[in-house]
């Protein structure tokens, strides 16, 4: 039996996405319970391996492997501590020793969770890898947006900043128009993505023209250190053309719902009125992140089907 | 010793033509015709192609100080079961291959070796540091056959124009490694559509080209002969051609893996498809055939970069760039005549004549009588898999693992003697 792994969302199936969002849509039941354990996962270990610092994130797969019951191990790594020597490959095959049965990695490398997924027994979650994907951020994003609407045929979904190196973008991109959403994108082109025609996507001149009628509007994080670099000339100027603010929510749907994936440097990609608004869904974000990586644990070890239909597997076919 | 191949398809300058070819002592003896007399050793090569021996103008063999990626013996071996005669090394080793005294080791190793002969080519910068020029002239007389601080380019263009101008002297060939660091900017894989997808680093193709005009005006500046290595991008041939026609001494070089492969090979993160440069695109692979069609690419050569295995089993930014490339070059640059892009007479002015001439070695690169007996015997109707792990590289780095090849080097002679027969190695000819 080949195992599974969720290092992506590109080429996922529009059926697999819509089973976890349903998984997550009664793991959110247990989360919001009071009550939050379950042992669905118990004797399992997860291992979370994050070389690059990201305390939301891993909390929030600490949390989701911790309710179903399983054993969470945090590998102390930073890409610092990495010494030459030890390779990806070989920290895989520790983990295999230790009968790791999830593995959540987040790497600046894109490419680094398959070459893990390559060398391992256990299951790996990309949690984040270089400028490739990010598919948990994605799909807490997209159980986000059906709890609001319930389909995405037909939705204008914008995303509007640092669209080259997010992964979050990546992943959205592949993830909405696999379940039929419409995604507009916009961005300065330094920020923009070579070979940005090729992608299922409407590239958008301005950020009103990307906000026009939009069912979500989506900001992303923007490393500040770019401007450094010589890709944006300054916050000010990068806000005023990219930034998400009143002006730009006015032209989207009066229900449109604002999305970051956090933490927010408010006054750059986003103000705080925004932030904060009626529209902002930006806490609910983080709490379903948690309800969708019980999801994707429970589906990728093979445990969600059993959750969600309890009877199934206890009852005894006797053959005649 | 006096060997004797019958009935082979020979390819002279312009033509090729059914017939006998005699070696004597070290030397081409009797080529074309039928021929009557005695002989030690007699071969049978009907229906197969009977080349110069392939020179090879852009080899790594890591010797000395990364013995363990590749040393001058595996990579003379894998070199002659590739077919190839002569092989021009790359001066990036450790240390760098800077003063005669390292090049007269390579001299001796290589001849200790008894295989094919190894050119060695020196760097233009002591340490390749681009500080200061290395004893070039030294070096040449020790047997340096060119000039290169290859891996990189050299690191200014005042530094460039100091070679340049020096080499003219004793007429050094300066070969350049044509890249803008400042716009390569970290980068691994070219910079386009599958570099976004995957989300790794690109490399825009105007760091090649830039350092391409870069070097040709110089050169030009200089009136210097100047060998443009591993061309990879249409820009990059458009200068070249542009150059040539102003009369600018310039020779230029392309690998299989530029006219054969795209950057769709690192979409599922192979790092054996890290090279660099990197892999481009289709459009590139098209501008570098019609290159080789009017002239503008004069030589095919490997770029072979051996590595060892804990180099590319590691995440993509840390995997060492270079994949081998001796013992499947045949097989793939024979596209090119299914192609129609170059008959046996064009592809052997583009793997030995060519590269004889450019590297001024005398009395090879051709089959005339009297000329030095290197000669390279291929069987065109050979079809494999090409298996990495079955060559005599001490590496298994290849890009074209797994890929299906046609045609292939059956037979290598170095001075008259046999050193690859039938799969197997013979050193000094010994069989
Ligand atoms: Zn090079």
């Amino acid at each position: 039996m080949s195992k599974l792994d969720l290092l992506g969302l590109k080429g996922v199936p529009r059926e697999e996405i819509t089973k976890i969002l349903d998984g997550a849509a009664e793991m959110k039941k247990i989360l919001m319970s009071g009550k939050k354990k379950i042992s669905l996962l118990e004797g399992k270990s997860v291992f979370l391996m994050f070389y690059e610092p990201s305390t939301r994130t891993s909390s929030s797969f600490d949390e989701a492997a911790k309710i179903l019951g399983a054993n969470t191990i945090n590998l102390a790594v930073s890409s610092s501590s990495v010494k030459k020597g030890e390779t990806l490959i070989d920290t895989a095959m520790t983990l295999d020793h230790m009968q790791a049965d999830v593995i959540v990695i987040r790497h600046s490398v894109s490419g680094a969770p398959k070459l893990i997924a390559q060398n391992t027994k256990a299951s790996v979650i990309n949690a984040g890898d270089g400028l490739h994907e990010h598919p948990t951020q994605s799909l807490l994003d997209m159980f986000t947006m059906r709890e609001k609407w319930g389909t995405f045929e037909g939705k204008k979904i914008a995303i509007i900043g640092d669209i080259k190196h997010s992964r979050v973008a990546r992943s959205n991109i592949w993830g909405l128009t696999a379940m039929g959403a419409n995604v507009t994108i916009c961005a300065p082109a330094t920020l923009m993505p070579i070979g940005v025609e090729d992608l299922p996507v409407t590239v958008a001149k301005t950020k009103e023209e990307a906000a026009k009628n939009a069912d979500a509007i989506m900001g992303l994080r923007l490393q500040l250190e770019r401007q450094d670099k010589g890709m944006f000339p300054s916050i000010a100027e990068y806000f005023k053309y990219y930034g998400i603010e009143k002006s730009i929510i006015d032209l989207a749907h009066k229900d449109v719902i604002v999305m970051h994936p956090g933490p927010v440097n408010r006054g750059a990609e986003i103000d705080t009125d925004s932030t904060d608004g009626l529209n902002s869904v930006i806490t609910q974000q983080v709490t379903n992140g948690v309800a969708v990586r019980m999801s994707v644990l429970a589906y990728l070890t093979g445990k969600l089907d059993e959750f969600l239909t309890p009877n199934a597997n206890k009852r005894k076919v006797v053959p005649l | 010793m006096k060997i004797l191949l019958k009935n082979g398809n020979i390819v002279f300058g312009d033509k090729v033509e059914k017939g006998d070819l005699v070696l004597e002592n070290g030397r081409i003896a009797f080529a074309g015709g039928t021929y009557s007399g005695e002989s030690d050793k007699s071969y049978d090569v009907s229906g197969k192609m009977v080349l110069p021996g392939l020179i090879d103008m852009h080899t790594h063999l890591r010797d000395p100080g990364l013995e363990y990626k590749e040393d001058i013996i595996s990579g003379s071996r894998s070199a002659v079961a590739g077919g190839f005669t002569s092989i021009a090394c790359m001066p990036n080793t450790r240390p760098s291959l800077d003063n005669p005294a390292l090049v007269a080791y390579v001299k001796y190793k290589s001849k200790e070796c008894g295989l094919c002969k190894v050119l060695p080519i020196g760097a233009v910068t002591k340490g390749q540091k681009g500080e200061t020029l290395a004893e070039l002239r030294l070096m040449s007389d020790q047997g340096a056959v060119a000039f290169s601080d290859d891996g990189s380019p050299v690191a200014t263009a005042h530094m460039l124009r100091l070679a340049l101008e020096y080499t003219k002297d004793f007429d050094g060939l300066i070969i350049s490694h044509c890249e803008d660091v400042s716009l390569t900017d970290g980068g691994y894989v070219n910079e386009g559509k599958n570099a976004s997808l995957a989300g790794l680093k690109g490399i825009t193709r105007a760091s090649e080209d830039v350092g391409t005009a870069r070097d040709l005006i110089v050169a030009k500046t200089m009136d210097a002969r100047i060998h443009i290595a591993h061309v990879s991008t249409s820009g990059a041939v458009d200068l070249i051609r542009f150059f040539k026609k102003q009369g600018v001494k310039v020779t230029a070089e392309t690998c299989p893996q530029y006219l054969f492969a795209t950057d769709k090979e690192i979409l599922d993160f192979n790092t054996f498809a890290k090279i660099n440069p990197p892999l481009r695109e289709e459009s590139d692979n098209q501008a570098l055939i019609e290159g080789i069609k009017d002239g503008t690419i004069d030589v095919l050569a490997t770029d072979h970069a051996p590595h060892h295995i804990d180099d590319k089993r590691v995440d993509f930014s840390q995997a060492a760039f270079g994949s081998i490339g001796l013992e499947s070059a045949v097989g793939l640059n024979t596209r090119l005549i299914e192609k129609g892009v170059v008959d046996w007479t064009g592809l052997a002015k583009l793997m030995s004549t060519n590269p004889a001439r450019i590297l001024k070695l005398k009395e090879t690169g051709e089959i005339k009588t009297g000329y030095v007996a290197d000669i390279t015997v291929i069987d065109p109707d050979i079809e494999y898999v090409f298996d990495a792990k079955k060559t005599f590289s001490k590496a298994r780095n290849s890009l074209f693992d797994g890929w299906k090849l046609k045609g292939k080097a059956i037979m290598t002679i170095v001075d008259g003697q046999v050193v690859y027969n039938n799969s197997k190695i013979t050193p000094f000819g010994r069989e």
